[in-house]
């Protein structure tokens, strides 16, 4: 059998967040009632003309500043032409052969990935088909909403450079977390407002050219596009091994069911009749608007890891974990700049507190304990106020209440137990409360020891209302256990 | 009376503005059945309109230039609230919610819109014969057609409904009815007036642009309505220099297009008035001599592609889901197919299908791509000649007012007789067409001052001195 590599390019469609919309003034918000965020211009009402978004050339500017892309000294709109009801003009304004921004890369995992444009365009309405359960050839009816007509996508077109459902997804991630970054995009898969199709072909190992592509769509989270490109690559390699030709055509993913069905082609192959739109003249940004762009970027995820695992001491996996929240991110950056050792940070941000924020649904920003609360935090720990379990549960109580912790560790009385003589005191009472431990570790094996001695290191800290000094009761413990 | 004359007298109280209209409205009473210049006359609102310009007087202020003055308005205009058809009945009964940027200028200046004037469905065609609710007449023998697109216009102000009319001019939609009706009408440099509310049939070459009795009245007009607007991205951001009001052509220099002057099946006199306003021209102290102007004469074929290709994408939107008629049908491409069926005409068929032709994968460099190229030469060919001269000169029509029915049997003949106005379009300059003595049957007979792109303020300079030397 033939040792085949999968060929993968992404299609993903974003949402800008714009306030207003590609070419007028209407709202560019989700969840309105239907046909309310509308006008002339967004209707496509006769006599009506389309005027740019200046914000929208601004954010595929920093776009192009991010992703590495030249931007060409002028772009231009086209219209692509076809049919469909909740496309208010039946053409949608978009740009074809001269888009904003050409040839531009990310760097996934040290593997670079060329992205071939990214262009500016409008979306479309919302068509719901009512009765026949939702499905067009069933219903009695359909009802369009206008809302979603005219709001600013950004298409951004990679190369076929991707090989694998894990890369994509990584690839995927990326981006989501560069757009998020450079504050152009909410990024919500699940809402819609990032949209991935992905162009899927094989080859054997080894050849240079490439396979019949199948596009997918539909996948509305990462998972989702992992499992879609993994059943293609599997269906086409099974297709290929059983002597069948793959058919370029367009699958629709079905998550519940784990497959992806082809979709009904439209009648023949769609021609768009591309012409360059008439009422929108160039797009011919500044130098001042490119250099604002330039200053508009943020230090990026790439780059934010980098900085965290090399200058705070953060380990990889957690630095991941903490860039792809930008703003838990912000959260441990503020915590690390007032001194906070990077390492004891990103724990405590990537573990309980993020737990936390999962758990509540909150942002950072609005927790009540401030990032130079944490840093107090961890101060307490590591100056032997609080031991690492206790400051759990001050923590805790600082994440629900306006409380700093040297307060809560006042008002509960938990400093920690560092004085020698009464520590001393109390280990002593414990071996003897516990003569029966001590026997079986004195004369266990390594494993019972372990056993004994974790038991009675724990009968300690039972005794001290968990207050006591973790480093110096094991001290204690090696005297008297030798 | 000149609109000018009205405004002065309606803005120092000697006339009031009610009158004005109910003169007019009863012109309109008088001859409308006969020439069906309209599609709407708007009798109550113009005069509700006339008693606040006269309310706004009798407070001391001043309504503004066009105080009182009727104006007439070609239906593909939107007006807010009052039925805009294009002569479709793809759109009829639809009433925009919002109203273009000429039609508020000219409320804003004190006007008074009297009507939506008829004209050919969708402004396709050169005879105003292609409208679905029936053909205009000329004013001069109603047997014969005012031309086109915009009829209905220039019959108006021809008839005395109005002083002013709007028009757009896409091939020659103003100039050439107004050379058939014998009245004066401009196409603006693409740009200078909104097009924001002015139904699209071909976006790169529409313009807006007023009709007059007097070139000095279609100063006055399109000082109302020109300029930048926000609202329309080809809109020219530069203010206009203002139009003077000085017929002195002294040291101008003036050229007489030979391949718009000598073009097939031009009538004698049509190219005797344009040698005689030139000669007019030279004793007023012009320098005058003829220019070529090569590549003209693909003007014609260039213009009906690329204007057919950016319909085809404009009369999209017209799909039965929003807006206008609508023809149910088993499904949604059923219902589409049926509204567009039953909703246009033969004409605006023809060149939507051109059009789809033109821009289709395979077809599109061969003729939307070749088009554009031509569009390229016929402006640097323009660029040359405007080297030498300042503005140029050539018969408007080739011919005067042909009769209802001559020309309908057969498109080409009658998409000849915009083969003179057509190339400024494609160029996006400014051309204005004057009436100058009359031709054949003793009908209106109009020359053509073509200006470049923001030449108005010569071109006007001209305009007035042929006005003032016509027969």
């Amino acid at each position: 059998m033939a040792e085949y590599e999968a060929v993968i390019g992404l299609e993903v469609h974003v949402e800008l967040a714009t306030t207003t919309k590609l070419f007028c003034g209407c709202p560019n918000e989700f969840g309105s009632e239907p046909n309310t965020n509308v006008c002339p211009i967004c209707l496509g009402l006769p006599g009506s003309l389309p005027v740019l978004n200046r914000r929208v050339v601004e954010y595929a500017l920093r776009l192009g500043e991010a992703m590495h892309f030249d931007v060409p000294s002028e772009s231009i709109f086209h219209r692509k032409n076809y049919f469909y009801p909740d496309m208010p003009k039946d053409y949608q304004v978009s740009q074809y052969d001269h888009p904003i921004c050409v040839e531009g890369w990310m760097e996934i995992d040290g593997t670079r990935i060329r992205i071939e444009r990214a262009h500016m365009e409008e979306d479309t309405g919302k068509t719901q088909h009512i009765g026949g359960g939702g499905r067009i050839h069933d219903a009695s009816h359909s009802l369009v909403d206008y809302n979603r007509a005219g709001v600013p996508l950004m298409e951004i077109v990679s190369h076929p450079d991707i090989r694998s459902a894990e890369q994509a997804r990584a690839y995927v991630s990326e981006l989501r977390g560069v757009l998020q970054a450079i504050g152009v995009s909410d990024v919500k898969m699940e809402e819609g407002s990032m949209r991935v199709d992905a162009n899927v072909s094989i080859r054997p190992v080894g050849t240079g050219e490439l396979g019949t592509k199948v596009e997918v769509k539909n996948m509305n989270s990462l998972r989702s596009l992992g499992r879609a490109i993994d059943y293609e690559i599997a269906r086409q390699i099974a297709a290929v091994e059983s002597g069948d030709r793959i058919v370029q055509e367009t699958r629709g993913w079905d998550e519940a069911a784990g497959v992806s069905q082809g979709m009904r082609s439209k009648e023949g192959s769609n021609d768009y009749r591309y012409f360059p739109e008439p009422d929108l003249v160039p797009v011919a940004p500044s130098d001042e608007m490119r250099a604002e762009a330039r200053a508009a970027v943020p230090e990026l995820p790439a780059a934010h890891r980098t900085r965290l695992v090399a200058e705070w001491g953060v380990a990889d996996q957690d630095a991941r974990v903490l860039v792809d929240n930008p703003a838990l991110a912000a959260y441990a950056d503020q915590a690390m700049a007032v001194g906070a050792p990077g390492k004891d940070v990103a724990n405590w941000c990537t573990g309980e507190i993020l737990g936390f924020l999962n758990e509540s649904g909150l942002s950072p920003e609005v927790l009540p304990l401030a990032p130079d609360g944490l840093a107090e935090l961890i101060g307490l720990v590591a100056d032997g106020t609080l031991s690492r379990s206790l400051a759990k549960d001050v923590l805790d109580e600082c994440l629900r209440e306006p409380k700093r912790p040297k307060q809560v560790v006042a008002e509960r009385g938990l400093a920690q137990v560092s004085d020698e003589a009464e520590l001393a005191a109390i280990v002593d009472e414990v071996l003897v409360a516990n003569g029966d431990a001590v026997e079986e570790y004195r004369v266990g094996d390594e494993k019972v020891r372990g056993k004994k001695r974790g038991f009675i290191f724990g009968q300690v800290m039972r005794a001290t209302d968990r207050k006591a000094n973790a480093a110096m009761v094991n001290q204690l413990l090696d005297e008297r256990l030798s | 009376m000149t609109a000018r004359a009205i405004a002065d007298a309606v803005r120092v109280g000697e006339r009031s503005a009610r009158s004005v209209v109910d003169e007019h409205l009863a012109a309109i009473e008088a001859r409308e059945p006969e020439l069906h210049a309209f599609n709407l006359v708007m009798g109550d609102s113009a005069r509700a309109t006339a008693d606040a310009v006269d309310a706004a007087v009798a407070r001391g202020e001043d309504p503004g230039p066009l105080a009182g003055v009727p104006v007439a308005l070609k239906d593909n205009l939107c007006t807010r609230g009052v039925p805009t058809t294009c002569s479709s009945r793809i759109l009829e009964g639809w009433e925009p919610p919002y109203t273009a940027t000429v039609v508020q200028r000219v409320l804003d200046a004190g006007g008074i819109p009297i009507g939506k004037t008829n004209l050919d469905e969708f402004a396709m065609g050169s005879s105003t014969e292609n409208s679905a609710f029936g053909a205009t007449r000329n004013p001069h023998d109603p047997s014969r057609v005012p031309g086109g697109s915009s009829g209905g216009s220039a019959a108006a102000v021809a008839a005395g409904f109005a002083p002013l009319a709007l028009g757009s001019d896409t091939g020659g939609s103003i100039r050439q009815p107004a050379a058939l009706c014998g009245v004066v009408g401009v196409k603006p440099t693409y740009g200078r007036v909104s097009r924001y509310g002015l139904i699209a049939f071909a976006s790169s070459l529409d313009q807006i642009g007023p009709f007059a009795g007097t070139v000095d009245d279609a100063a006055l007009l399109l000082e109302t309505i020109w300029g930048h607007d926000p609202l329309d991205s080809t809109s020219i951001g530069s203010p206009p220099a203002p139009l003077g009001d000085v017929p002195d052509v002294s040291g101008l220099r003036i050229g007489i297009v030979e391949e718009l002057t000598d073009v097939d099946g031009i009538q004698p006199e049509v190219r005797a008035a344009v040698e005689r306003a030139a000669a007019g021209l030279e004793s007023a102290g012009a320098h005058v001599e003829r220019v070529k102007v090569p590549s003209c004469v693909y003007g014609l074929s260039a213009y009906y592609l690329i204007a057919p290709a950016e319909a085809s994408s404009n009369l999209a939107r017209y799909d039965g889901v929003r807006y206008g008629l609508r023809v149910d049908g088993a499904d949604v491409a059923e219902m589409n197919a049926k509204t567009r069926a039953a909703g246009f005409g033969a004409e605006v068929k023809r060149r939507i299908m051109l059009g789809t032709y033109a821009l289709s994968a395979g077809y599109y460099d061969a003729y939307y791509g070749q088009a554009q190229k031509v569009r390229t030469v016929i402006i640097r060919d323009f660029a040359r000649a405007y080297e030498s001269f300042d503005v140029l000169l050539s018969p408007t029509a080739p011919t005067t007012a042909f009769e209802l029915g001559a020309k309908t049997e057969d498109p080409l003949a009658m998409y000849l007789s915009d083969v003179c106005t057509i190339p400024t379009n494609l160029a996006g300059h400014a051309a204005i067409t004057v009436p100058f003595g009359t031709g054949a049957f003793d009908l209106p007979v109009g020359v053509q001052v073509l200006a470049p792109a923001l030449g108005e303020p010569d071109m006007f300079r001209v305009a007035r001195a042929i006005e003032g030397l016509a027969p």
